[in-house]
Formats: structure tokens, C-alpha cells, sequence
């Protein structure tokens, strides 16, 4: 029994840490955003060549293969980092999908594309969570019609994963005849969502998607787990920021984090932040080894992310005073990746009555 | 990671869960274990001492099962006890054992914990007082050497189960001239010695869980101090890094947590249960996640102390996080029953014995006791996130 991270998870986070913290700081970060830049293209080269695009694609389809632990620890490192890269749609939602519901023609066209970082895939699935301005999309004889929006990494894709109505998943080039794009701007600037309308355009049906729901779940599942992981290191970043800021800071000619007022902020966001680490490690162990509690556990991850993600961001703001409100220190590029983490595939309130079906409440 | 346990703690759990299948009527009911001394609860404790599932690593020299210390054992043991709903065995008081052990003379051992752990002796303790609470070194109680003979004089305040103790250990200024910390001793001694007063101190539960204690010209033996003189604040700092482990325990968290499911289901409004209403369903899931993410902080905690390295923050905040969210489970559960979560003592219509309402209150006393809720966070961030500490004035 030993709940912990091996040595090799210890070693694979801190070699993309420190990469990230290297190739990916805040002045690479703030170039990227002011350019409209959502997937920079020489921070995606690097982490290709760290094997972060196939980290949970299978060996024979030239992927890492290892599991959503492992893939968790690097989307906490690129929410760290605010990483303008399309990780979680094309690094882990397409793969995914594809696994669990791909032909074997269909995973050897793709897969090793991924991992290789020859193609981008953006991941449509929202309508199936909660449909906001859009009717849905419909399938007709292999041609899709409709819109789906906030399509994940939707903006750089070259190929999209799109669920119909029914929850069947297919493949789409963006290219196709009848296929357009938009990118929806939103308070995030280093990841971009897109709106894609489709007009009978030529699209793929995944076959094991086809009159089952469960890879469409497990695709939502495994980027709600991702984007959990995200939020906890953005917001344990904006602990650290606000603790140093507090240890640097001076009024009334001493550092403010000596004033309790200041001191329990700090402590109030390292009580809430600490346990979600476990949260999340324990979920993205369930995935592959405890399957019976996976989705419950993904569903609180996400949804709990989401409740501290929110308090931290706020509260480590609020440490900062009115600096923290300014663009010169840039925390509110971590306030705002927290945001969109909350509100993709799902607020909190609708996932908690997920986690309650799951559970037959 | 890990999660599963190898074959030693496997057969080892199936031979927790065969006792406790054998066993289970004979377990007397209530989950307070140490400060209970009737006979059925001391039957119980000897039967779980002779098994090792109490007293389990203490030597059987002093009385204890012998074991050597096996942090992934107590830890099967202790969920075992709370998935069966069995009151689980003790170490004798979890605040002083552990100082004797490792901090008394030979003799102190042979005489105080073999009865300890039986419930023949119980304890109190006597730190907080009424002008010392969160800042508990600046304790005003002396006591003065006469002879071979300690003179107490001053009083305690929150001394829990004092009316029924056999024995005190208590916090005495016996340097006055030193600086505050280094002016205490850790003294121990017969709670029938004359000049000592127990008056209860009722709580709002309206049970006198605590009392006031005092002390005129108590006569205490020279030898019954444990450390030397002056010593006494490191002394009961090490009982109180034992008492803080265990308030917030992950098992009793989800143990409740089962129970405030059980009241969603049960309780109806126009016959519909409460757990169909989205709004209370909303607060269930919130609090789940909260149990979820302690019970694997647990883990990690847990898996620390096997290897013997320091948890650092997962630890520092087990006692906030836990005693809060005990607290909003009760308020939930209060909240499901509405008007009925109100009703008290022997009304009709009580559910659970107004358990709910019972700890909603207490819960709030322990979030208070043991290190109030904003020392807490003074320690965590002062100690875990190296946050500077207030400066002192001399008077405000």
C-alpha cells in the first residue's frame, strides 16, 4: 500500500516543470496571449520531444503508455505554467476517444500522429453535457449538421472529434467541404475554443461509439480530470505567488504576511488546496485501477477543483492588493486559465448532479 | 501508487474482520473510548489488549500487546473497527501514554501505564486556564517547592471528565523568574488529594462535559513531576502533537457522512425524501467531495509515516479542515430535518437520539478546543508556509 508518486512521476513532473519554467515563463506567456497565440508552437515542439503528446497513447501506436496519473502531473505543470499548448482536447480527449471506441484502422491512422505531434485535434462534446445557443447536431447518412461550440482546442485543430446528438463520435477534418470555423474569444488567452457549424459535412463515425454512450462519458470524463488537474496548478501557483508577495510586501513597516488578517488568507487557501492534490491523484489512479469509482472520483475532482480553484484565485488576488488587479504582474493569467477550466464540460453544479446519478440519487 | 495491501495485511485484515465478527455483541456502544471506566468497557479494552487491537505497540512489559510498531496494521485496524461500527480500543489516554513512555522514569512506567490502558486509571488534564487559553504558556497555576512536597495553588479551566479521573496531569509555573516557556514542569497526581475542587461547567449541549478545577495548597509528592523542573512546555508539547492527530480523523469523517446519506433518504417532505430536492442533494455532493479528499489525504498521510518522511502541509491541516466539515455535516443534517432538527432532549419525533443536534454544537466546541480554528491557521502559516510571526508589544 502506498499512496505517493513513484520516483518516475517525480522525475517526468520536474523535467517539465523546468523545461516549462525555462521555455514557458510569463514573458513567453504574455507574447503569446498579446499575439492571439493559443498554441506556441515552439513550447509544443519542446514538450513533443518530451513525449507529452503520446503520454497516454499506447506503445505500438508509438505513444508513451503510461496513465492518467501521469498525464494529471503534466496538466497540473501546464496550468503551473499557463502553457498556451492544446494539451488536453488533442493530447488526451482525442486519444481517448479514439481508444475506447476507434476501428483498428482508425487508431493506427491517428494515434501515432498524435503522439508525434503531426496533427492537432479539437474535441467537440459540449452539446452533450448542456446545450446553450446551439440545436444539436444531427447525423445523416456519415454527413454531420449543426454547431458545436466550445470545441477544446478547437482553434489550431487540423482534425476534431464531434459528438452527435445520439452521443456517437466522429471524426472530422477541418478542412472538409461544409465545415467552418470560428474562434470564440474568451477571458483565457493562453487556450482557445472554437465554434465549428457544420453543413452536411463528410465526418467518420468512431464504431464503438455507435449505440454506446460510455466512450463519449469516458472522453468527458478524462478531460474533466485533465482540466481538474490544470486548476490545481494554476491555483497552487497563485498560493505561492501570494505567499511570497506576502513575505516581500511592506505597510506599516512590516511584511504583511505577518498580519493575521493577511497570514490566515494564506493558510485558508493552503487548507482548501492541499487535500484536492490526493483528490486528483486518487481519481486519475481510479481510472485505469479502481474503474468502479472513476467517474465518481472525476466528478468531484472537477467540481471540487472548480469550488477552490475559484476561492485561491480570488483570494490570492486579493493578497496582492491592487497589484494583484494590474496586468504588470500578470496573476490574472491564472485567474483567468481557472475561470475557463471551470465552466468547460461542465459547471460544478451540473457535474454534482452527475456525481448523484452515478450514485443513484 | 498503489493501493493494494500485500498478503501479510491481507490474511491480517480478514483476521480484524473474524474478530470482529465473533466479538461485535460484546463491544459496549458510544465512540468515546479512553475516559469511559465502567465495566463493560474495561472487559472490552482487556479482550482487544490480549489481541493487539489496543495497546497494540506498547510493551507487554508495561502491560500493553507487545507488537512492533506497524503503522498499515493500526491504520487496518482502525477502519475495520469504523466499517463494522465498533467502538475501537485504546491506548490508554492518547495525551499521556505516550509522554510516559517516552519521556517518564522506570518507575513511572511500571506504575502508570498498565493501569492506563486497562480504564483502571483516568485521566485529566489540567493546561488551559482561565486566563490562558490560546496562549497556554503564559499559565499563572504555581506550584511551590516545600520539603519533598510540590504546593499547587491556582485554577484549570476545560479539565473534560474531571469528575470522574483517578488523576490529573497538569501545567504548574514552578519558575516564576524564568522566561514564560521555560517556567513550567508537567506534574501528575491523585485527583482525591485534598484541596481540590471540581465544579462542572455546563455547555451549551447543556451537558457538563468540562469542569472548572481548582487548586488550594495542594500537597503533592516531590518525585511526581515527568521531565525535570522547568521542562514542562516541551514535555506537553509532545501530548499535544498526540491529541491533534486525533481530531479530524478521515474514518469518523466518512462514517458520518454514511449517516447524513441514511437522513437524506430517510427524511420526507410531503413524502418525498430530502436527497430527491436538488438544493439538499447540492450540498450532500459539495461535502462528499470534501470527505472524499480528506479520506485520500488520510492515505497520503498515511504512506508518509510508513516511510518515515514529514507530511508537511496534509498534516498541519487535518485538524481545521476536519472539525469544519464535521460541523457542516451536522448543519446539513439539522437542515434536512428542519423544525425536527430542532427538537432536543426527550422530545418526540427525535431522530437519532438528537445525535445531529448534539454535535452540531459540540462540533463547534472542538473546532474551539485543542488549538482554536485561527491557531491553527497561525500554524499553518507560520510553520508550513514560513509566513512571519506577529510581532510582540509589550502591551496594547
Amino acid at each position: 500500500m502506498e499512496f505517493a508518486l513513484s520516483e518516475e512521476q517525480r522525475l517526468l513532473q520536474d523535467s517539465i516543470c523546468r523545461y516549462l519554467e525555462s521555455e514557458c515563463n510569463l514573458d513567453r506567456v504574455r507574447e503569446a496571449a498579446e499575439n492571439n497565440v493559443t498554441q506556441q508552437a515552439e513550447v509544443w515542439q519542446g514538450l513533443s520531444e518530451l513525449g507529452i503528446q503520446g503520454i497516454i497513447i499506447p506503445e505500438e501506436q508509438a505513444g508513451v503508455g503510461l496513465g492518467f496519473l501521469d498525464a494529471a502531473l503534466v496538466a497540473e505543470a501546464l496550468g503551473r505554467s499557463v502553457a498556451p499548448v492544446p494539451f488536453i482536447g488533442s493530447s488526451i480527449m482525442a486519444p481517448v476517444a479514439l481508444m475506447a471506441a476507434g476501428s483498428d484502422d482508425q487508431k493506427e491512422a491517428w494515434l501515432p500522429k498524435i503522439a508525434a505531434g503531426d496533427v492537432v485535434f479539437g474535441v467537440g462534446v459540449t452539446e452533450q453535457i448542456a446545450q446553450r445557443e446551439t440545436t444539436g447536431i444531427k447525423s445523416d447518412g456519415g454527413k454531420l449538421t449543426g454547431k458545436a461550440m466550445f470545441v477544446i482546442d478547437g482553434v489550431d485543430a487540423n482534425m476534431l472529434i464531434i459528438a452527435d446528438d445520439d452521443g456517437a463520435l466522429y471524426l472530422v477534418d477541418v478542412n472538409a467541404a461544409g465545415v467552418t470555423r470560428q474562434n470564440l474569444k474568451t477571458i483565457d488567452k493562453t487556450r482557445a475554443v472554437a465554434e465549428i457549424v457544420l453543413e452536411g459535412a463528410a465526418a467518420e463515425v468512431l464504431p464503438g461509439s455507435q449505440n454506446d454512450r460510455e466512450p463519449l462519458l469516458k472522453t468527458i470524463d478524462a478531460g474533466r480530470l485533465m482540466l481538474a488537474a490544470d486548476t490545481l496548478g494554476a491555483a497552487d501557483i497563485m498560493l505561492e505567488k501570494a505567499v511570497a508577495y506576502a513575505k516581500e510586501r511592506k505597510q506599516f513597516d512590516r511584511v504583511i504576511g505577518s498580519f493575521q488578517a493577511v497570514k490566515h488568507m494564506c493558510a485558508e487557501m493552503a487548507t482548501e488546496l492541499e487535500p484536492c492534490r490526493s483528490l486528483i491523484w486518487y481519481a486519475a489512479h481510479a481510472v485505469y485501477d479502481i474503474p468502479d469509482e472513476a467517474r465518481l472520483l472525476t466528478c468531484h475532482s472537477k467540481a471540487h477543483l472548480s469550488e477552490v480553484g475559484r476561492f485561491v484565485a480570488k483570494t490570492s488576488t486579493e493578497v496582492h492588493g491592487g497589484m494583484g488587479f494590474t496586468d504588470l504582474l500578470g496573476l490574472h493569467y491564472w485567474f483567468k486559465r481557472i475561470g475557463l477550466d471551470r465552466q468547460l464540460l461542465g459547471a460544478p453544479e451540473l457535474i454534482r448532479e452527475q456525481a448523484a446519478a452515478v450514485q443513484g440519487w | 501508487m498503489d493501493l493494494a495491501y500485500n498478503e501479510e495485511y491481507v490474511e491480517f485484515r480478514a483476521e480484524v474482520q473474524a474478530f470482529l465478527k465473533a466479538n461485535k455483541s460484546s463491544a459496549p456502544k458510544g465512540r468515546m473510548g479512553w475516559g469511559q471506566a465502567d465495566d463493560k468497557s474495561r472487559t472490552w479494552q482487556q479482550l482487544l489488549i490480549k489481541h493487539g487491537y489496543a495497546a497494540r505497540t506498547i510493551p507487554k512489559e508495561y502491560g500493553g500487546f507487545g507488537a512492533e510498531p506497524d503503522i498499515l496494521k493500526n491504520h487496518i485496524i482502525a477502519e475495520e473497527f469504523a466499517i463494522a461500527g465498533v467502538r475501537p480500543g485504546h491506548s490508554g489516554d492518547p495525551r499521556l501514554v505516550p509522554v510516559v513512555l517516552e519521556l517518564g522514569t522506570e518507575e513511572q512506567k511500571h506504575a502508570l501505564v498498565g493501569p492506563t490502558i486497562r480504564g483502571d486509571m483516568v485521566w485529566c488534564q489540567g493546561y488551559s486556564e482561565p486566563g490562558s487559553g490560546s496562549d497556554l504558556a503564559s499559565l499563572s497555576t504555581k506550584a511551590v517547592l516545600e520539603g519533598d512536597e510540590w504546593v499547587i495553588n491556582g485554577q484549570k479551566i476545560w479539565t473534560s471528565g474531571a469528575q470522574h479521573a483517578d488523576m490529573i496531569f497538569c501545567l504548574v509555573r514552578t519558575e516564576p523568574d524564568a522566561p514564560k516557556h521555560q517556567g513550567i514542569s508537567y506534574l501528575i497526581f491523585k485527583m482525591d488529594t485534598p484541596g481540590i475542587e471540581v465544579r462542572p461547567l455546563v455547555t451549551m449541549t447543556g451537558e457538563a462535559i468540562f469542569n472548572e478545577t481548582f487548586f488550594t495548597d495542594v500537597r503533592v509528592p516531590k518525585d511526581q513531576i515527568i521531565g525535570r523542573r522547568g521542562e514542562g512546555w516541551f514535555v506537553a508539547n509532545a501530548t499535544l502533537k498526540h491529541e491533534r492527530g486525533s481530531l479530524g480523523d478521515p474514518n469518523q469523517l466518512e462514517g458520518r457522512f454514511r449517516s447524513l446519506v441514511e437522513m437524506l433518504k430517510s427524511e420526507k417532505i410531503d413524502g418525498k425524501p430530502l436527497i430527491e430536492f436538488p438544493i439538499y442533494r447540492d450540498r450532500l455532493l459539495k461535502l462528499q467531495a470534501r470527505v472524499l479528499s480528506m479520506k485520500c489525504n488520510g492515505m497520503r498521510i498515511l504512506t508518509a509515516n510508513t516511510k518515515n518522511e514529514e507530511p508537511g502541509l496534509a498534516r498541519w491541516i487535518v485538524k481545521l479542515l476536519g472539525c469544519e466539515l464535521n460541523h457542516q455535516m451536522a448543519a446539513l443534517a439539522i437542515d434536512v430535518m428542519g423544525e425536527l432538527g430542532v427538537l432536543y432532549e426527550d422530545s418526540p419525533y427525535l431522530r437519532n437520539y438528537g445525535m445531529w443536534q448534539r454535535n452540531y454544537m459540540l462540533d463547534l466546541g472542538l473546532i474551539i478546543g485543542g488549538g482554536t480554528a485561527q491557531i491553527q491557521k497561525n500554524m499553518i502559516g507560520e510553520r508550513a508556509l514560513g509566513l512571519p510571526k506577529e510581532p510582540k508589544y509589550d502591551a496594547i
